[in-house]
């Protein structure tokens, strides 16, 4: 795997090493941009409104790894986020799990749901992966409709949010606040990581051409399976923590629908970019939050936004920014 | 017990009609444009919406208090408007991306779904509304011997039938079916012989979405109407369309009702499971032959 990075280092001529290190100081920026937004947010704005923004961030950036950087379209990415979100409420509430635990072992089976339905869904390529993401994914829907530890129609409801390793108390809303902005950034480190590291190298070749990179001897299938199986534990990992910031896990969050908000949330900010993700995560809830009064018109309002950044803004908003500072990547 | 199989049978067979209907029109699409239609469920219930509409309320807001469009002049009206309503979409947006990757045209198709829904959720009562205009002529029942059955889902399933070797019949025998085939195969080279392919293009997505829509109609009379009933139903065509391959128009339909049976008769011995035996169906078909039952190998 070293082979590729070297290859790509070999090819690189002055020209692209310069805005390479100008793309390497944007990102740097960016970086510090947000990670002081994150810091002092709870200041400015109400806790609970930015925990719901970090939560579907994550959920985004998770869903990014998948479409942006190995070109697959899950619709079924709903199945992970509520999966998760349902897993954590169980174990914390009925099982008594402290929340830490009970949100990293819920990611780890929202990664086992992804194992069996990537496995699945990486029979087949294209369109029909994206269909059979969305046909899986409703097996999920129904089971949390169905089971009955699940609340049915009600959801899980009232899960408590106990002490983060048995000391600080979450039920106060800045020390929940930083412990959730904790998660999202080692969330967001770790896809850094991953995009970067010469894995994430083959995934992007996966990307470009998938039949090169077999040619080249790489087991396709295999990478498509780890990051998937990646994919669904961070949207794991951000639906968990959701359910412990609202105390709740709801239908909602295993709709197709929500797997129609994160491709739109991504899309928006920008497929294939580091931060776009976070961007559009953070329009879209704004706009619902902002939106609420005028209800249902919020899906019309959603649906259009769809369309016209499909048909007329496919890099997103983070990609024309790249496109328009001529930088490789944001 | 017999005879509750066969009475299950009969209902899962009838929710066949709209599988069938809906995989087919989908299937025609993506045969030539290579596009998946979401707005399939969507237009589907624009459908119903139509009739109803035509029925109930055009004669209130226009001011003919007594004007009912009847459900027979409904049938032949709204195809032609979902109809006119898929070219517009197809030559005012899709057409646009078909040369990007197809999952464009799926997340297009995904946002006017939204869109249609939001609107008519806003309009309609979320939970439905029940069309009235069910034909004189079709109501009441017929004694099947091993269960009464309702004349007007007798009409569905036969009518959906004679729809569904009609669409086969015009695309596998006659001079366009012809044509259609051979733009699926090779756009270029049939347009080297004259013929006007992006028409043809326009044309088939208008034909796939009137089929939706024709679907729609049918279905008014036997559920209430509502701006979600198109909407779970798109997730279980996709599971048919990936259980019979997109490839082949029979394989569509014999799918279709095939699925709806099963899932009928699901209900006589695990009723729970009657919401997910069509998408488990669906991984076994994925684990034993990936390319659908009647798909080719790629």
């Amino acid at each position: 795997m070293n082979d590729t990075t070297s290859e790509v280092a070999e090819f690189a001529d002055t020209d692209m090493q310069k805005s390479d290190t100008r793309g390497r100081v944007a990102q740097g920026v960016l970086f510090v941009i947000l990670t002081a937004a994150v810091l002092v947010a709870p200041f400015f704005l109400y806790p609970v409104f930015v925990m719901q923004l970090l939560c579907f961030a994550l959920f985004a950036l998770a869903f990014n790894l998948l479409i942006g950087f190995t070109g697959l379209l899950s619709f079924g990415h709903a199945a992970f986020f509520g999966g998760a979100a349902y897993f954590a409420g169980h174990m914390i509430k009925v099982w008594g799990f402290p929340p830490l635990l009970g949100i990293l072992l819920a990611a780890m089976a929202a990664g086992v749901l992804g194992l069996v339905i990537g496995s699945l869904a990486i029979r087949r390529q294209g369109i029909y992966f994206a269909m059979i993401t969305l046909a899986l994914a409703q097996i999920v829907y129904f089971f949390a409709l169905q089971l009955p530890f699940t609340g049915g129609e009600n959801g899980l409801q009232g899960i408590p949010r106990g002490r983060l390793l048995g000391v600080i108390d979450l039920n106060d809303p800045l020390a929940m606040y930083y412990f959730v902005a904790a998660i999202f950034m080692a969330g967001f480190l770790i896809i850094y990581r991953i995009i970067h590291s010469p894995f994430g190298q083959v995934l992007q070749a996966v990307r470009e051409n998938e039949p090169r990179a077999l040619s080249l001897g790489y087991n396709v299938d295999r990478f498509k399976l780890i990051a998937f199986v990646m994919s669904a534990t961070l949207a794991g990992l951000a639906g968990a923590t959701k359910a412990l910031v609202f105390q709740f896990a709801s239908l909602t969050d295993a709709h197709w629908q929500m797997s129609g908000e994160v491709i739109l949330m991504t899309l928006l900010g920008g497929m294939g970019t580091i931060f776009g993700p976070i961007v559009g995560a953070v329009t879209i809830v704004t706009l619902q939050h902002e939106l609420s009064s005028i209800g249902s018109w919020v899906q019309v309002v959603i649906g259009a936004i769809f369309v016209v950044a499909v048909l007329l803004f496919r890099r997103g908003i983070i990609g024309e920014l790249a496109r328009v500072l001529r930088l490789p990547s944001l | 017990m017999l005879k509750l199989i066969l009475a299950q049978a009969m209902l899962g067979l009838n929710n066949g009609v709209f599988y069938a209907m809906l995989s087919l029109g989908l299937a025609v699409i993506f045969g030539l444009l290579n596009v998946v239609n979401f707005a399939h469920g969507a237009l589907y219930m624009t459908g119903a919406f139509l009739a109803l509409i035509l029925y109930s309320y055009l004669g209130v807001w226009i001011g003919i208090e007594d004007l009912h469009i009847n459900f027979w002049a409904a049938l032949i009206i709204v195809p032609i408007l979902i109809g006119a309503l898929g070219i517009l979409i197809e030559r005012t947006m899709l057409r646009w991306l078909y040369r990007f990757d197809p999952i464009y045209s799926l997340l297009l198709t995904f946002g006017i779904t939204l869109v249609l829904q939001g609107l008519f959720v806003n309009f309609f009562s979320a939970s439905g509304t029940p069309y009235p205009g069910q034909p004189e002529s079709l109501r009441g029942v017929v004694d099947l011997g091993f269960m009464i059955f309702p004349k007007y889902r007798l009409f569905a399933i036969g009518f959906s039938i004679v729809i569904c070797l009609a669409v086969w019949f015009i695309i596998e025998r006659t001079r366009i079916g012809a044509m259609l085939r051979a733009g699926t195969e090779n756009p270029d080279l049939v347009k080297a012989f004259g013929i006007n392919v992006p028409l043809m293009v326009t044309l088939t997505f208008g034909f796939g979405t009137g089929l939706a829509g024709l679907a729609g109609v049918l279905a008014a009379p036997i559920y209430s109407v509502g701006p979600l009933m198109g909407a779970d139903l798109i997730i279980i065509i996709f599971a048919v369309v990936v259980i019979g391959g997109m490839g082949s128009i029979m394989g569509a339909v014999v799918s279709g009702f095939a699925l709806g049976l099963v899932e009928g008769i699901t209900k006589v011995f695990y009723a729970p499971a009657a919401n997910t035996v069509i998408f488990f169906l669906m991984v076994v078909v994925l684990l034993v032959r990936p390319a659908g039952l009647f798909g080719r190998q790629s």
